[in-house]
Parts: structure tokens; sequence; C-alpha cells
């Protein structure tokens, strides 16, 4: 059964167009992350599905039901905000509670959900505290509670983990992706991070200018994208493009290597001139120019490349991806 | 710890500053205090001198409490300020509330619009306020002293809180309508004790010319039921002959009740900012 379906959905702010033809199922239990660049409608598109902006045109349900019109407390819906908008005047038990004494559920019923949410997120020794109180991690967890008490159908997730630092970050992401498998309950997530959408997605949307550009497995997208925009968009460092004709004489395509398939070779095509070298233990970057472009290598181990080096690169022709010049993909 | 600001020079020349601005702001009121406790010649002999056993004398406030029905006053002017504001926080906040968090055709015009009274002084209108009072029969009522010191404060009160209440987080307006809250309980519970601070601003920058208003009540409700502590002053200052001792008494004792305010209503102040916002 689809969890949600998004139909020719499109949205505009007066003039601007800001969803194009949004098409969409997402299964039950599967958890979909929405990437892309800032300004390309993720958001948006998420508080569509959530019912805080009206939809232009098109159809939304949400477990079968046409949800166009429903508001958004009674969409089945829970909201994970990024900067937590927990409501400052209650205390962590006031601010899980809250949506549940608004649908009139029992007592017994509250408390029950509340113990098992904070068992589940650690929070029981905060529970009389105030959002003022409590640590960024803390919050995060409170507003991840408050969403899970409701026990959704679909869970929403708008950048959830951008105000923590990088270690937390790490931390809340393996949380999120255990509690998806221990509630199996279906989960849409933005974020502008592809690391993110790569390590928690069973599909991943990328998205631009209000377009779906492709739909897929992590592992599909990143092997198959299908196009130039998708290629660079997935994979850290991103995807290294130049014109082919670099390689062959009169070829006017574009070419893309990924990073991780470029290696030193003394007899390689290509010859570049290293311009910066990030040495991170496991793996090496160089950054080198190649004519006007900047390709990056990645690569692994331990290597004593210098700055200003005259590099020759290499790589294995099937590992390659050529685009037109509209950025769509050959092959 | 920032360096500067924990010179101990730097700190005492602030300081220097702040108790020099006090000293010269309590000063005209020192000097109401202390004459309204003497008598009517060592006042204009001596007006800076402190009450000593010669001087002292209550007559002023015998004369206040004995003239006119000066709790009638008071208990009058507290209504009108109080009332008033209540409205015009009430009603202010409720206009920003709809201009900053609604999009709707003529949002900007009705802004504008709102905003224009802070440039058009209402008196400009007081023939036709006096005229609209007599049809509407609120002549001599407190009423209509409430109303026009409502609209009077709204269109600052709006402009203010509107900027304001931009500010407050969408998150978590989003965060409540998911939860089921409706727009009433949104603006109530999250969004007004949010801007707080703005509206104590709000209502300091009214309760001061309401409270000393003298056009109004002498207009629209000079009857003697519902004189206001300002109009009901003017008893003692005549055209030849000022009872400055009344005088003085009268505006010792129309202080207080600004200054119980004005402690209320800073110390909202100071909880909203320290208060724990979204982050």
């Amino acid at each position: 059964m689809t969890a949600l379906s998004l139909k020719n959905v499109n949205k505009s702010f007066g003039d601007v167009h800001v969803l194009k033809d949004i098409n969409l199922d997402v299964d039950e239990g599967e958890f979909v992350v929405f990437v892309g660049p800032s300004g390309c409608g993720k958001s948006t598109l998420l508080r569509v599905i959530a019912g805080l902006e009206d939809a232009t045109s098109g159809e939304i349900r949400i477990g079968g039901d046409v949800v166009n019109l429903t508001p958004p407390s009674k969409r089945g819906i829970a909201m994970v905000f990024q900067s937590y908008a927990l409501y400052p005047h209650l205390n962590v038990r006031g601010n899980m509670t809250l949506a549940l004494k608004q649908e009139g559920q029992s007592k017994s019923v509250i408390e029950e959900r509340v113990q098992k949410a904070s068992r589940m997120l650690n929070l029981e020794p905060y529970l009389e505290r105030y959002p003022s109180e409590l640590s960024g991690g803390q919050r995060q967890r409170v507003a991840i509670g408050r969403a899970i008490v409701r026990e959704p159908e679909l869970f929403l997730f708008d950048e959830p983990l951008s105000n923590l630092d990088a270690a937390l970050r790490m931390n809340t992401r393996i949380e999120i992706a255990a509690l998806h498998k221990q509630l199996g309950a279906s989960m849409i997530y933005v974020t502008h991070d592809q690391t993110e959408a790569m390590t928690l997605a069973d599909k991943i949307v990328v998205l631009r200018d209000g377009r779906v550009e492709q739909f897929g497995s992590p592992m599909e997208l990143y092997n198959n994208p299908a196009n130039q925009f998708v290629a660079g968009f997935l994979g850290s460092p991103s995807m290294n493009f130049f014109p082919a004709g670099l390689v062959s004489e009169g070829d006017d395509r574009t070419m893309g290597v990924r990073p991780e398939d470029l290696f030193i070779a003394e007899d390689g095509l290509l010859s570049a001139r290293v311009s910066h070298v990030e040495k991170l233990g496991g793996d090496t970057n160089v950054i080198a120019r190649l004519n006007d472009h900047q390709i990056t290598a990645r690569l692994f181990g331990q290597h004593s490349v210098e700055e200003g080096e005259e590099l020759r690169l290499s790589f294995n022709p099937q590992s390659a991806y050529h685009f037109d010049q509209q950025g769509a993909r050959l092959y | 710890m920032n360096k500067a600001r924990s010179n101990p020079l730097n700190t005492a020349m602030m300081h220097g500053a702040l108790i020099v601005y006090t000293l010269i702001a309590l000063f005209p009121v020192f000097v109401i205090l202390i004459n309204s406790f003497k008598e009517r010649r060592s006042i204009f002999r001596e007006p800076l001198a402190l009450p000593n056993s010669e001087s002292f004398s209550t007559i002023g406030y015998e004369t206040v409490m004995q003239q006119g029905d000066f709790f009638l006053y008071f208990q009058n002017s507290m209504i009108v300020t109080v009332a008033s504001l209540f409205f015009v926080l009430l009603f202010g906040a409720m206009a920003a509330y709809a201009l900053s968090e609604y999009r709707f055709k003529g949002n900007m015009l009705m802004g504008l619009y709102l905003a224009l009274g802070i440039m058009i002084p209402i008196r400009i209108g007081t023939v036709a306020i006096l005229e609209m009072m007599v049809a509407t029969g609120l002549v001599n009522t407190l009423w209509a002293l409430i109303l026009v010191y409502t609209a009077q404060g709204l269109p600052l009160a709006v402009f203010i809180l509107s900027e304001f209440m931009r500010q407050v987080s969408d998150d978590l307006k989003n965060a409540g309508r998911i939860d089921g809250l409706s727009e009433y309980t949104i603006f109530f519970r999250l969004v007004l004790p949010l801007v707080r601070p703005a509206m104590a601003t709000v209502a300091v920058f009214n309760m001061i010319p309401i409270w000393n208003d003298l056009w109004f009540p002498l207009i629209l409700a000079p009857a003697e039921e519902t004189k206001t502590l300002t109009l009901g002053s003017q008893v003692f200052i005549g055209q030849f002959v000022t009872d400055w001792n009344a005088v003085l008494s009268a505006l010792s004792m129309a202080i207080l009740p600004v200054l119980v305010l004005y402690v209320i209503f800073s110390r909202q102040l100071i909880r909203g900012i320290t208060s724990g916002a979204v982050k």
C-alpha cells in the first residue's frame, strides 16, 4: 500500500512557480529523502504534504485518502522542524502531550505513549524540564518525541540535523535510522546534505527548480544518474566534469568521472597541476587544475603529493559518464 | 569575557552616566514631592529646600481630600487608562498578527492605512469625534474616552507589534497547527507570550499620554462623575489665584499609580526577554 501519493502537484506563490508537476509514490514503511540545493522547493513540497501550504493544483493522498482539504492536524502526520519549534511555555511532557490532548486521547493512553517515547529517546530524566533548560541535542530528541507519541502514518522531517554540531549530527543520524527500523513507519526527510540522503534513504528524490530530477534508491542514483545535475549532486567529493575533447580529439560532449575512479598513472591521459592537497589519513584528496577545469582525485591511503606538482591521472573508460551539452546523460 | 565590558573604568563611566541621567529625570518629581509637603510661603521662598519643622504642612493634601471627589477622579483615570491599554494591546496585537501572518489581497495597503494614524494627530478630528459622541449618546461617559484613546493608540501598536510578530518563528506556529491548535490558541498561547517585551513597550508608550491627557476629558467627559485626575486637578488652578499646595499634592498622588503600572510593565519586559524562545 502507498503511504503517500502525489499526482501532478503544482504550487505557485503569485507568479513564481515553485513546484512543477510533482508525481511521487511512497510505499508503506519507506524512508524517502528529498534532496536538492537550497531554493529547489523541497521544503515547500514537505509543507504542501503537511498541509501548511495548499497545493495550487494536483492531488495529495496520504494512506489512500485525498487530503487536499484536510487540515494538518487531521492528516495523520507528525513533523519535526529544523528549529525544533518546541513550545517555550510547556515542559517536555507538556510539549509531547499537547497534540494528544487536542485529539482527546484518554489519560492512560497519553501516559503510556509518553512513557514509551521517552524510553526510546532517553528523555525520562528531562520530562519536567523546560526547553530553555535543554541542550540542542536534547531539544532535537524532544521534537522527535513529540512526533512519535502521535503514532502517525507518516513522519515528516524538515532538515532536523542542520542545527546540530558535526559529532552530534552523526549520532542523531544513526538514531533516526534506528528509529525508522524500530517504528517501521513511513518517513519523509528533507535535507540539502547528500551524505544524510545517501546514508538514511531507502529512496532519494533529487529536486531542482521545483522539478523531480530523479527518484530511486541511493545506489541507483549514484551508479546510474539520469543527468549531469544528479551526477554532480550525489557523491562526496562531487563528480569531475570536463570536456571529452581533452581525452579524445573533436568530442564536444561533457565527460564525468568520480574522484574515486581517478588514479595516478605514468601514461595517464590527463595532465594536471596540483593546486591543493587534503590529507585525511584514510584518503588523500588531490585538487588539481586541468586546463581551466578544477578536478578532484580521491586517492585511497596516504600519498606524498605536493602542491605545484605535475600529475598524470588516468581512469577506467567504463567508469566515465557522458553528458550532452544540455546535461542529459548519454551513456 | 569581553575585555571592554569588564574594564572597571568603563563600567564606572557607564554607571556614572546612568546615575546622572536618573538624577536629571527624577529632579522635577523630587521638587514636586518636597514642595507638596510645605506651606505656601516656603514654596515660593525656597523652592528647593526640604520641608523642616517650620515649613512642614499637609494643607495641600487636606485641601485635595476635602475639595472635589478626588478618589472618584482617581478611579476614573485608572479605569480609562487600564481599559484603553487593554483594548490597544488586544486589538493591536490581533491586527498585527493578521498583517504579519496571513497573505491576503491588500495586506500592504491595510498595513499602511493602519500606520497612517501615527502621522495624523487624532486631535485634528476633535469636532467630528464630539459630534459622533453626541450622536451616540456617549458624551460624559468613560467609554467616550476609552474609545478615543484606543483609536489613538492602535496605529503605533499595530506598527510595532507587526514588526515583532514577523520575527516569531514560523516553525513554532506550524508545529501548533500540526498539533491541532486553533489559530486563536496559536495567537494567544504561542505568539503573544513571545512578543511580551514589545507589548510592554507599547503599553508604556501609550500609558503616560493617556494618563496625562487633559484635552479629551475636558471636551468629551467634563461632568463631575466622569472627571479624570488631570481634569479634576484643574479646579485648583484659577485664572487669578492658584492653590499651589493643592496642585502639587494632587500631582504627587497622580504620580503613584503611573509608577505602579510602569513597574508591572517593566517586569514583563524583563521576563519576556529572558524566557526561553525557540532555539
